[in-house]
């Protein structure tokens, strides 16, 4: 049963499961990600600026590390669709995060070819170490853990995305301490990348 | 068979504008401007390529499928949001060789008439991105791609687009969608994107690895390419093999190749001296195949014939240490997450069919369990508005096909085989 969640029904019968986005603080693109987000609107033709969209929320993701409601208001009136539409799309796609996240967002790959190399025991390695659950952010907001599906780099399993951009390679269950201190000290930077093929 | 597609991928640079221009690159859209739109059609119908995406389509023929008549403007749509899990073949070609793309995407857009072309990379590919770009922006600059390319008056701008972490926008009416800024949804279908497509317009999608064949069947024409490999199956193809594998990788050979000689000889065997239990042959969406299938040709014909699938060439191989009911619960949790939820059959059928195979796993089961995973399949199979609802059930009743046998001991006893050491002592994850 989908009705309003704020509507005043007595019974649970009602009850909607949808919850609305988290408004977080007032937001608006700083000049600089105004102008790139023009720049990509420009590339489809002018009744569609709404094919950049995506590329809209991840500048927001950008500026302020997740998508508030706000955010969703502010990505609307820049396209110029509704706050509805922009929801629609956040809530499909899972590299857009809802809620405030970690320095680091550690994206564990689950699928077939990774899981058959150890990923399971990659997550729950780097869960015993941070002491969180998959989904969760430590105490000291550095470290967030999501698994994710097929990254495409099979052959460089167990893979590890982290914030949506940098990868490591042939993480090794043993190593995940290693991999956490690393982030801590050296930052991305400690990671290996990612290289399905080896340069000569 | 020498690489063609992949020959240079691990010299130094290979990625670059320079590097390329001088290993032949650009000659072949020097000849196809040369060229009728309707003789490069021609010749790509005559070479038999067929789509590596995964349905095999014969490209010529998707491109003559084409309205001529129609006067709205017509876009080429490059399928680059690889997410098939167990492949990583358009990945490399992305990363080491994108002018091959760019490339072909002048030379199909002036096949089909297109002025512009959008690539679509799924958003875990952003690491790339960058290098694309800036490459993308040299041959810009060195007039192979834009407006009067080459002084030939055609015009044809190349824009690079991000999706966001959807596995269904591999599909092509989906991918058209998510590229309008919407949920990736399949469409109905009729009418087709070569009718109706991007922005309503005539649109072709084509995959990574489809496009970078055509520079190739340009340039050295198409006797030559329809020569490689069996026939109805020409051409060079990637192939990427992951899992239980000592050397894991993408292999480059033409269609004739078995499934044996890829694991055996390309991968060099199974890892640890163990012995092989089962083999995805075309990513996870086709039917899993056993050891007695392993001198069958992974062609898209011979596959079909052993029945299962060449997909997307991309074979994930399992040792006697991995248990088949956990496989399937591993793929339907994938199946679950990435169901985009418009068709019924589909998405209530992903979450049933892994709850089922959860208890089981469990070994909280009931034989009556097994058929009724069959019936669930049985009701989503051929039921859904794209194929992912057939990809969904194929890990399931594959596997109780072939090792129905691990299903009822798993029920029986309460328990599958010994837990290899790969696998978590615990559940892990919120399911």
């Amino acid at each position: 049963m989908s009705f309003h969640p704020q509507m005043p029904y007595g019974s649970g019968w009602h009850k909607s499961d949808r919850t609305f986005a988290e408004p977080g603080p007032p937001f608006a693109f700083t000049d600089e990600h105004r102008a790139r987000f023009e720049e990509i609107a420009a590339r489809y033709p002018p009744d569609w600026r709404k094919s950049a969209i995506l590329a809209a929320l991840y500048l927001v993701q950008e500026q302020q590390g997740w998508i508030s409601g706000n955010s969703m208001r502010h990505v609307a009136e820049v396209i110029g669709c509704t706050a509805a539409d922009v929801e629609d799309v956040v809530s499909y796609y899972v590299m857009y995060f809802t809620k405030p996240v970690g320095k680091y967002v550690l994206q564990v790959c689950r699928t077939l070819s990774c899981a058959l190399l150890g990923a399971e025991r990659v997550t729950s390695e780097i869960a015993r170490a941070l002491d969180i659950k998959v989904g969760e952010t430590d105490t000291s907001g550095t470290f967030t853990l999501l698994e994710f599906e097929c990254l495409g780099a099979c052959d460089r399993a167990p893979v590890v995305m982290v914030n949506n951009e940098h990868w490591h390679e042939c993480q090794r269950p043993e190593d995940v301490r290693q991999l956490l201190d690393g982030l801590r000290t050296k930052g991305v930077a400690a990671l290996s990348g990612c290289h399905l093929v080896k340069e000569r | 068979m020498e690489p063609i597609l992949t020959k240079y991928v691990s010299e130094p640079n290979s990625y670059t504008l320079d590097f390329y221009t001088s290993h032949g690159g650009y000659q072949a859209v020097r000849k196809a401007l040369g060229m009728t739109p309707d003789e490069i059609i021609d010749v790509t119908k005559k070479s038999g390529l067929r789509g590596r995406g995964g349905a095999g389509f014969p490209t010529g023929l998707k491109w003559s499928f084409l309205p001529k008549d129609n006067p709205k403007p017509k876009y080429l749509c490059v399928n680059a949001d690889e997410s098939e899990p167990g492949t990583f073949k358009d990945h490399v070609l992305l990363e080491r060789n994108p002018h091959l793309l760019y490339e072909g995407c002048v030379i199909a857009c002036r096949a089909i008439g297109a002025k512009v072309c959008y690539i679509y990379i799924r958003g875990e590919f952003s690491h790339m991105q960058r290098q694309m770009e800036d490459e993308l922006a040299k041959a810009y600059a060195a007039g192979f791609v834009g407006k009067n390319i080459l002084g030939s008056g055609t015009d044809c701008d190349i824009y690079i687009h991000r999706g966001a972490g959807a596995y269904e926008a591999g599909e092509e009416t989906a991918l058209i969608e998510s590229l309008e800024g919407k949920r990736a949804q399949p469409r109905i279908k009729p009418p087709f994107p070569a009718v109706v497509g991007l922005y309503g317009c005539p649109t072709i999608v084509n995959n990574v690895e489809t496009i970078c064949n055509v520079p190739v069947i340009i340039e050295k024409g198409w006797e030559w390419f329809a020569a490689i490999g069996p026939e109805k199956n020409s051409g060079p193809k990637l192939y990427c093999v992951s899992g239980h594998v000592n050397k894991p990788g993408v292999f480059e050979t033409s269609m004739d190749v078995t499934l044996r000689q890829l694991i055996y000889d390309f991968a060099g065997g199974i890892r640890g001296g163990k012995t092989l239990k089962a083999i995805i042959p075309g990513g996870s969406s086709t039917p899993v195949l056993t050891p007695e299938h392993l001198d069958v040709q992974a062609s898209f014909d011979g596959l079909a014939k052993a029945g299962s699938m060449l997909g997307s060439a991309a074979l994930i191989v399992m040792d006697e240490t991995t248990s088949m009911v956990w496989v399937a619960m591993n793929l339907l949790h994938f199946y679950k997450h990435e169901s985009c939820g418009k068709c019924t059959p589909c998405r209530e059928g992903a979450d049933w069919l892994f709850k089922i195979l959860t208890k089981i796993e469990r070994g909280e089961g009931r034989m009556r369990d097994v058929e009724l995973l069959t019936s669930i399949c049985n009701n989503i199979g051929g039921k859904t508005l794209c194929p992912f609802g057939d990809a969904e059930i194929a890990p399931v009743l594959s596997t109780i096909q072939h090792f129905r046998h691990e299903y009822e001991q798993y029920i029986r006893e309460g328990h599958g085989p010994a837990q290899p050491e790969w696998r978590a002592s615990e559940p892990v994850g919120a399911h």
